[in-house]
């Protein structure tokens, strides 16, 4: 019975593994194994979502190909935006410059770009992000993104503007046929303390992505503040059964098959309206612009790059190599030290650090110097509890135990020790996070996440992982020689015992 | 058998002495040097005609007397470098062309005289009206930091809390020995030597070798920290259940055979992570150093620590020592070092 369980925990761990092991395996394996040997790319992991009438939604799919490292490892893109005050001389330059980080610094929360970079170059701003294209980059951080309520443009007669041939001219409104050539004017109202303004997106409290009840595809859903709600409703009062039209940036947003995204006016609203008809993704961006802000100025992007890694990529790369070279030496020392046990925790551990590099892939977390190092924290905790363990079980063994009592006892040992150190290094990084978080400070956040992941998975590892290794080990007769177990050159803490001549394996459970 | 106990006033000494020339030089100002990530400072970008490898482009910043710069490579053969204040440079040249006076343009003749020709921005090559090469930086401009120096003081809080936290979870999970409260304090205090001893060991590398304190000297403090506490629980919960098993035992040489316990676990934790580290150090990047070197003294302290502060301080609790210590100096009878009862 017990032997049935340990070889159905054997094969989920396998799965798991094998599972963990497709998702993490590298996009660009030569940056990390020996390149003498055509390593294959890897193509990580790709979970469609699809809708009960089988099509696939575009937007929701989960992919994720390659792990996404930070500025400091892997580089990204450089953008350098310059405010353009032609339009606006009275705005002081210093206030427009610190207003814009701030909201670029809010877009990169928004759009979960971790790790980026702002800094102040002379009279423009630099910003660095990880892992997206220079394109991505433009279209989410580098936009003004001012969202504008437009109206078509009418005459007395109420004939409306088109464009015909690149001239504006008045038609009858019945014969427009499309709205796309309509020409749209800023839709104004007057405001509490009598000036006449154009509503904007800087009247909105809050923008959300919703779906349409009716039809299932999304729509923004958005309300506006005291202000707003007052120029809404006198808007909606005047264009009812009129078409209204949104614009960001003075382009027309535009419905998922390409017009102008203009819903007419059913009736007088004032708190709250939506936008729908757009393609997800768009919803999706749109939706994280409007909840960031606008830039109060606009800002032009002077210059895009891709950049390499701030620590140099020369220098990752060595200590890639490094780093690899550290680990194999370990699991050898473990193999000479801890003998078959040792190679037990080898195995475990390498299963452990699939899993976590593939839970850090599938999250994504952006990986960086601070989340390696509280990576390599947790596997050094990973490899301590496992060497607490097999101490534990050696200490059994010299007292005579047989190997499965032993082993159980090492366990029941050694977990308190185990709990006790991985459950205040939780608690650690649940304050560490909640204070990177309060007070921005995302190098501490972003450890404190890494390591907390490492940790959890730690335990699960030295629990059912080890465990489970070594019961099906101790099962097999040949296993169960005691030099495979308990090497002569001992440790220093039962000095008088003897070694057992062989090891029994009767008395278990 | 070995006895860890019996000199424990001895390693109060010796972890004093450790501590007593980083804490001097932590007072003394600048008690650690702020880097460039911090502060304001200089960014200009170079684009060569020939190969060349951010390694030595790196080492040659560095024999011009700027080991701080941080070299990104933005394509072929070009870079972004970023520097504290260079002196005299212009506030800004966006488009480029000839240099600006001062330190700007004497690193960017070095970087000419050193790697070749050097390019403008659309890749032609920099010449004079003769068609000679010269030196040309694609643009150069002053730059803000890019970290708020409040991080240090939003760590120095997280990890004050995090102290607290821990304090309280140990109590709570040794509530089964006599005063858990005492484990709880012992870890905390061996936890903050291992962080004072850090931050001044690195504070005197900063002044010997000019090392400064980045994000990356943050996170192997964090890493430290967590790895200190680590170590002391293990240790602790060891003492824990001896002092469960043979109650009547007394504490001192309860603790004493814990730590042999543990000996051999602790010397081979700590030699792993000193084994991967000094391999890091030997052969990996150069520009991790600083997160190394922090690791390595980290490491060490954070097992010393357990054993040699963390354990010995519930011993001197539990026996008195520091009201007899008083006894003795306020008598004004023992001038010299207090010796075990």
């Amino acid at each position: 019975m017990h032997r049935t369980f340990d070889r159905i925990l054997l094969a989920f761990i396998v799965l798991v593994a094998a599972f963990s092991l497709v998702t993490m395996w590298p996009s660009e394996p030569w940056h990390y194994l020996p390149g003498a040997i055509p390593w294959p790319e890897g193509q990580g992991i790709k979970i469609p979502f699809i809708k009960f009438d089988g099509t696939e939604v575009k937007g929701a799919t989960l992919e994720r190909r390659a792990m996404t490292l930070g500025l400091d490892l892997k580089g990204g893109t450089r953008l350098v935006l310059e405010p353009d005050l032609s339009n606006s001389p009275d705005v002081n330059l210093d206030d427009a410059l610190n207003n814009a980080s701030q909201i670029i610094e809010r877009r990169i929360n928004e759009f979960g770009v971790a790790e980026s970079e702002i800094q102040r170059q002379g009279n423009r701003l630099a910003v660095q992000l990880p892992g997206i294209t220079a394109e991505e980059a433009m279209q989410k951080i580098g936009r003004t993104a001012l969202l504008e309520f437009r109206e078509l443009k009418t005459d007395a007669n109420g004939n409306v503007a088109v464009m015909v041939n690149g001239q504006e001219a008045f038609v009858p409104q019945s014969s427009v046929t499309s709205l796309d050539d309509a020409v749209w004017i800023q839709a104004v109202a007057t405001t509490r303390d009598g000036q006449s303004v154009p509503l904007t997106g800087q009247y909105l409290k809050n923008a959300r992505l919703a779906a349409d009840p009716n039809t299932g595809l999304p729509l923004i859903a958005f309300e506006f503040n005291d202000e707003g709600a007052h120029l809404f409703e006198q808007i909606t009062g005047r264009l009812l059964k009129q078409p209204l039209a949104f614009f960001l940036d003075g382009e027309p947003i535009t419905t998922a098959d390409g017009h102008v995204d203009a819903p007419i006016v059913q009736s007088v609203i004032s708190d709250r309206g939506q936008i729908t008809g757009m393609r997800v993704d768009e919803a999706n961006n749109l939706v994280k612009l409007l909840n960031a802000g606008a830039f109060p100025v606009p800002l032009k992007v002077v210059q895009s790059e891709n950049v390499d890694a701030t620590l140099g990529q020369d220098s990752v790369q060595a200590s890639v190599i490094a780093g690899e070279t550290a680990m194999l030496v370990i699991m050898l020392f473990m193999v000479l030290y801890y003998r078959l046990p040792g190679l037990i925790a080898g195995a475990a551990l390498t299963v452990y650090a699939t899993i976590v590099l593939a839970v850090f892939k599938l999250l994504p977390v952006t990986l960086t110097l601070s989340g390696i190092a509280a990576f390599v924290l947790s596997v050094g905790m990973a490899v301590d509890a496992n060497v607490l363990i097999f101490e534990r079980m050696k200490e059994e063994l010299r007292i005579g135990r047989s190997l499965v009592v032993a082993m159980e006892e090492g366990f029941h040992r050694a977990w308190s020790s185990i709990r006790d150190s991985n459950v205040s290094t939780l608690i650690t990084c649940a304050i560490l996070y909640w204070f990177g978080d309060q007070f921005g400070a995302s190098l501490v956040k972003g450890f404190a996440l890494t390591l907390a992941i490492g940790v959890f998975i730690s335990m699960f590892s030295a629990i059912l992982v080890t465990r489970t290794f070594l019961r099906i080990v101790v099962s097999i007769p040949a296993a169960r020689k005691p030099a495979l177990w308990v090497s002569h050159a001992g440790s220093k803490d039962d000095g008088g015992s003897r070694e057992p001549a062989s090891l029994p394996t009767g008395g278990g459970g | 058998m070995l006895d860890f106990v019996q000199k424990r006033n001895w390693y109060y000494l010796l972890s004093l002495l450790v501590l007593l020339p980083g804490v001097i030089s932590l007072v003394i100002p600048p008690g650690l040097k702020p880097g460039i990530e911090f502060s304001s400072g200089s960014m200009f970008e170079v684009s060569f005609q020939n190969t060349v490898k951010e390694t030595d482009l790196r080492a040659e910043m560095s024999t011009l007397g700027h080991p701080e710069a941080r070299v990104q490579g933005t394509g072929q053969n070009r870079f972004l470098i970023r520097t504290s204040v260079l002196e005299g440079s212009a506030e800004q040249t966006p488009q480029g062309g000839p240099q600006p006076l001062g330190e700007q343009q004497s690193i960017t003749r070095a970087l000419f005289t050193q790697f070749g020709p050097m390019l403008k921005d659309d890749g032609s090559l920099a010449t004079d009206s003769t068609g000679q090469p010269i030196p040309w930086t694609v643009q150069s401009s002053a730059v803000s930091g890019t970290v708020s120096r409040e991080i240090g003081r939003k760590a120095t809080l997280a990890v004050a809390a995090a102290a607290v936290g821990i304090l309280l979870y140990i109590t709570w999970a040794f509530r089964s020995i006599p005063n858990p409260l005492r484990c709880g304090i012992a870890a905390t205090i061996a936890t903050m030597h291992d962080v004072v001893l850090v931050m001044g060991a690195y504070s005197i590398f900063g002044k010997v070798f000019n090392m400064e304190v980045n994000t990356m000297f943050i996170t192997g403090l964090l890493t430290v920290i967590g790895f200190s506490v680590h170590d002391t629980i293990v240790v602790l919960d060891r003492i824990r259940e001896n002092r469960q098993r043979y109650p009547d035992l007394p504490l001192h040489e309860c603790v004493n055979n814990s730590i042999l316990q543990t000996l051999g676990r602790s010397i081979n934790t700590s030699f792993t992570v000193v084994l991967s580290v000094t391999a890091l150090l030997l052969i990996g990047g150069v520009t991790i150093r600083p997160f190394l070197v922090v690791m390595l003294v980290g490491t060490i302290t954070g097992t010393y620590s357990s054993i040699f502060v963390a354990s010995q301080i519930l011993v001197t609790w539990e026996e008195g020592d520091i009201p007899r210590l008083f006894r003795r100096i306020i008598p004004k009878r023992a001038p010299t070092v207090v010796e075990e009862g």
